[in-house]
């Protein structure tokens, strides 16, 4: 555990095992889909704990990029033909561009405000999607082509799993890459002290605004992929709850741990589909759940059991 | 301890030609005021190049809005800062920075979500790359530069006598021990001028003659430092020249032995009415 | 043109004086604890719940709307009691969680209780419309602005003239302080929550008339009622009611005058609009960093 906390080869090694080993323990496409699943949400949570876990800022709204990406690719490929791709990229690109204008002005923020403003942010933009149907197909959501890439359709769950689960491996890579670097450090000095950051001369603003647009720009990618996968988009991967899901796996998971996001995300993914044996219980358990877990983990899943374990780590 | 050894903490520029007295940094009729209250008023010195200058007064002369005034913590409400000649008067922090200013906290701002090695290697944020793709692909020479910045950081913290730290979390340290992480940290960005805001506060008598000793040693090795203190045997023992503060104005000025039998400072601080 | 503008307004400030309710609410509970509860819009939904399904059941309304009230604080007691505060010392993010954690599990009991269905309550003096100067009104939103009005000013009361309030208003300035003069701040905590229950739960009775019940009211009402407390500034109590009144109003209109369908949005925007240049609400204090 300590090494998935704190080694960067062997952790990354570990995930690539269990990625690698996992399907031989998955019966049929049903478990197939949630581990895919949890690997969509895996991806947004590594992106999105660069900006709580190790920047320290909050974002109640991220599940609106996660739908501009979606609807982005949907839009581009069903009704104006563009290749995947591209149109991916594009969406990329536009999550980018809003996220660094609306990032000034909003990370001089702090603690509830800044909540408060990406709350509303990630609601306005779900409005939209729920509301311009002409594009969109409203409430009902729109239909979503397979993804194509040098003439090659990705379909089913066998060869989706392959690549969210290359993927996410990426994305893990990227992420430990960027902790391990003089920006990851001014991130976290950031989260530290601003003003300490500040007087050996990090320029706090401009990397509150940078791990805020890239944080996007992962989910943004997430959600053009995960639209493509599942041929259907519709404006609940957009809202208020969505936002609120990603951010609790990130919590859970344990914030700045890139490892605890995917531990949050797989596990919280999991979940309600465990709970449904609940039936009617099901939301209470997960209320409970979350609640309990939070007063009694406050650091979050992962780095309480690492603390468990002996600690030999350091003298 | 072990003694520093000039190399590790003299800025680059080092090698130039020091020329005593020339002013680094001047105060020009400087206030602020909070609320209608005047924390300083019209306040007005220059600190040379090569000095330890000291800045003293008694609580609430505003040592410490000085001090945020100067580095572009707080934005003045009059007057102006001028630092190696050019008008920096209400700019970024991060921006002096650059210029060559750096600063330690009365109340420890230390990166506690960071080793302490970590916390001095944010110090050399200037001098790395800090772009976005180099970063997330890692490229060689971002590696390369950085296992250097550590082992530079690692040094500093062995000039400043905690090497025993170098691997702990900062969260993990005692009080003593973060006062001087704050000073490896502000000496890693290579400072031509270093703001000490309190270095003793809180630290025994054996501790603060090794923070004496450090601070000696920074100043010998070019660095330009401004002292806030209230330890009066270090302040008058390491001073080349002192500034007296008392309700946000400027009481005396000299060396040391003239500010110490300047009747209105002593009465400053005894309270008497001047 | 005017009678047009003037309904927009009344109902407007019908609505704004329910956000102004639970904008009060998250107010009194950041000021005591720093905690935003974001199971505030529950409490709405048990008030309306609990009434609209009393009454059904042949209990007077009075006493409906009283066991609803007294329903909520108990359960808001018991949030404050099990969950926050065992978490004193946790992040903002992760008390977020927390309260959202209850909001989930107190939406999971009402299904339970209630049902998924819509639940209808009597207007209280009956639906024939009231012509104002060209505009109709409906007789409950007299019922709903009254009742608002009236709470607020008793709120106000309680704040500047008991040992209770000033013991809450002390606590939100400096708990250790308070602490040392002897303020049990963890009765402080319990008892703003108790009282944000109440004020939440009134709200949802005289509403759920005009929007009708269900378990998950409380979402957007709640979501809301943050606009406004945000708007005003946090722990501004003043600035809180008149957040409501103005996301009410603005609501009205923009959903009069622009877009119905982007109703929900114009409180949003409005926030934002806001913070970009007041980045402490309309009426928050303006703090210096110390360093």
């Amino acid at each position: 555990m300590n090494a998935l906390l704190h080694g960067r080869l062997t952790g990354l090694l570990v995930l690539g095992a269990v990625i690698a080993i996992l399907p031989a323990f998955l019966p049929n496409n049903f478990y197939l889909d949630i581990a895919i699943l949890a690997g969509f949400n895996a991806m947004v949570c590594v992106g999105l704990n660069l900006l709580i876990g190790y920047a320290g800022q909050i974002s109640l709204g991220h599940a609106g990029f996660f739908g501009i990406g979606a609807y982005a690719s949907a839009v581009l490929v069903g009704t104006y033909g563009w290749p995947p791709v591209l149109a991916l990229l594009a969406g990329a690109a536009a999550v980018g561009l809003l996220a660094f204008l609306v990032a000034k002005p909003i990370l001089r923020l702090k603690g509830h405000y800044l909540a408060m403003a990406t709350l509303g942010i990630g609601i306005i933009v779900s409005i939209v999607l729920r509301t311009e149907s002409g594009l969109t197909g409203g409430p009902d959501g729109m239909m979503v082509e397979p993804f194509r890439i040098f003439g090659v359709e990705l379909y089913g769950e066998k060869v989706w799993y392959w690549v969210v689960g290359v993927l996410l491996v990426g994305v893990v890579w990227l992420s430990l890459n960027l902790i391990d670097s003089p920006m990851g450090r001014a991130l976290r000095a950031v989260h530290g002290s601003e003003v300490a950051a500040e007087v050996v001369g990090v320029d706090t603003a401009r990397f509150k605004v940078l791990v805020f647009a890239l944080s996007a720009v992962f989910a943004s990618v997430a959600g053009s992929l995960f639209a493509h996968y599942a041929g259907l988009i519709t404006p609940a991967k957009a809202d208020f709850f969505k936002s609120i899901e990603l951010v609790t796996m990130v919590v859970f998971g344990g914030m700045a741990s890139t490892f605890g996001a995917v531990v949050g995300a797989v596990v919280l993914t999991l979940l309600p589909q465990a709970l449904t044996v609940f039936q009617d219980y099901q939301q209470i358990v997960l209320g409970g759940i979350l609640m309990a877990t939070m007063v009694f983990m406050p650091k979050g899943l992962l780095p309480t059991l690492a603390a468990l374990l002996p600690a030999r780590r350091r003298a | 301890m072990k003694m520093l050894t000039g190399t590790d903490i003299a800025p680059d520029t080092s090698t130039q030609v020091r020329r005593v007295g020339r002013p680094i940094l001047k105060v020009e009729h400087l206030s602020r005021e909070f609320g209608g209250v005047l924390a300083i008023g019209d306040l007005s010195f220059t600190v040379a190049a090569g000095d330890i200058h000291s800045i003293i007064g008694p609580n609430g002369a505003g040592k410490t809005t000085l001090f945020n005034l100067v580095t572009g913590v707080y934005k003045p409400s009059g007057g102006r800062v001028l630092f190696d000649g050019a008008d920096v008067s209400g700019m970024a922090p991060y921006k002096l920075a650059a210029r060559g200013m750096s600063r330690t906290f009365q109340n420890l701002q230390i990166f506690f979500n960071m080793t302490a090695l970590e916390n001095v290697m944010v110090g050399r944020h200037l001098h790395l790359n800090t772009r976005l793709l180099p970063a997330l692909f890692r490229f060689p020479s971002l590696v390369r530069k950085d296992r250097e910045a550590r082992d530079r950081a690692a040094r500093l913290m062995a000039d400043v006598g905690l090497s025993r730290y170098v691997d702990a979390d900062a969260a993990a340290m005692p009080y003593g021990a973060l006062k001087r992480l704050e000073i490896a940290r502000a000496l890693a960005s290579e400072p031509k001028l270093l703001l000490l805001d309190e270095p003793a506060a809180g630290l025994n008598a054996t501790e603060s003659r090794e923070i004496d000793e450090v601070i000696k040693t920074v100043a010998a090795g070019g660095i330009t430092v401004i002292l806030v203190e209230h330890d009066m045997k270090m302040v008058m023992g390491i001073s080349h020249r002192i500034t007296a503060l008392n309700h946000g104005r400027k009481l005396a000025e000299g060396t040391p032995e003239e500010v110490a039998t300047n009747p209105e400072v002593v009465a400053a601080y005894l309270g008497a009415a001047p | 043109m005017f009678a047009e503008l003037l309904q927009y307004l009344l109902s407007g400030l019908t609505i704004g004086a329910i956000y102004a309710l639970a904008g009060l609410g998250f107010s009194i509970i950041y000021n005591a604890s720093h905690v935003i509860n974001f199971a505030q819009g529950e409490f709405i939904m048990i008030g309306g719940m609990a009434s609209a399904t009393l009454t059904a059941s042949g209990v007077p309304l009075p006493l409906a709307i009283l066991i609803g009230c007294g329903g909520a604080m108990l359960v808001g007691v018991l949030v404050a009691k099990f969950a926050v505060e065992r978490a004193r010392n946790a992040s903002t993010v992760t008390l977020i969680i927390i309260t959202i954690g209850a909001s989930i599990f107190l939406r999971g009991v009402a299904e339970l209780v209630w049902g998924k269905d819509f639940k209808r309550l009597d207007a209280f003096s009956g639906e024939t419309p009231i012509q104002i100067l060209g505009a109709s009104m409906q007789p409950q939103s007299l019922w709903v602005v009254g009742t608002a009005a009236v709470l607020i000013v008793a709120i106000g009361l309680f704040f500047s003239r008991t040992l209770t309030g000033k013991a809450i208003l002390a606590t939100s300035h400096n708990r250790l302080a308070a602490q040392l003069v002897g303020i049990d701040v963890k009765r402080v905590v319990l008892a703003s929550f108790a009282l944000s229950a109440a004020l939440g739960a009134v709200g949802g009775a005289v509403v759920a008339p005009i929007t009708f019940s269900y378990t998950e009211m409380g979402i957007m009402l709640g979501l809301k009622g943050f606009t406004a407390a945000v708007l005003g500034g946090l722990g501004h109590g003043p600035g809180a009611v008149a957040g409501g009144l103005i996301v009410g109003v603005a609501e009205a209109l923009g959903a009069g005058y622009i877009s119905s369908a982007y109703k929900d949005a114009v409180a949003f925007v409005i926030i934002l609009a806001v913070l970009l240049f007041m980045p402490n609400g309309l009426f928050g204090k303006r703090g210096t960093e110390r360093v």
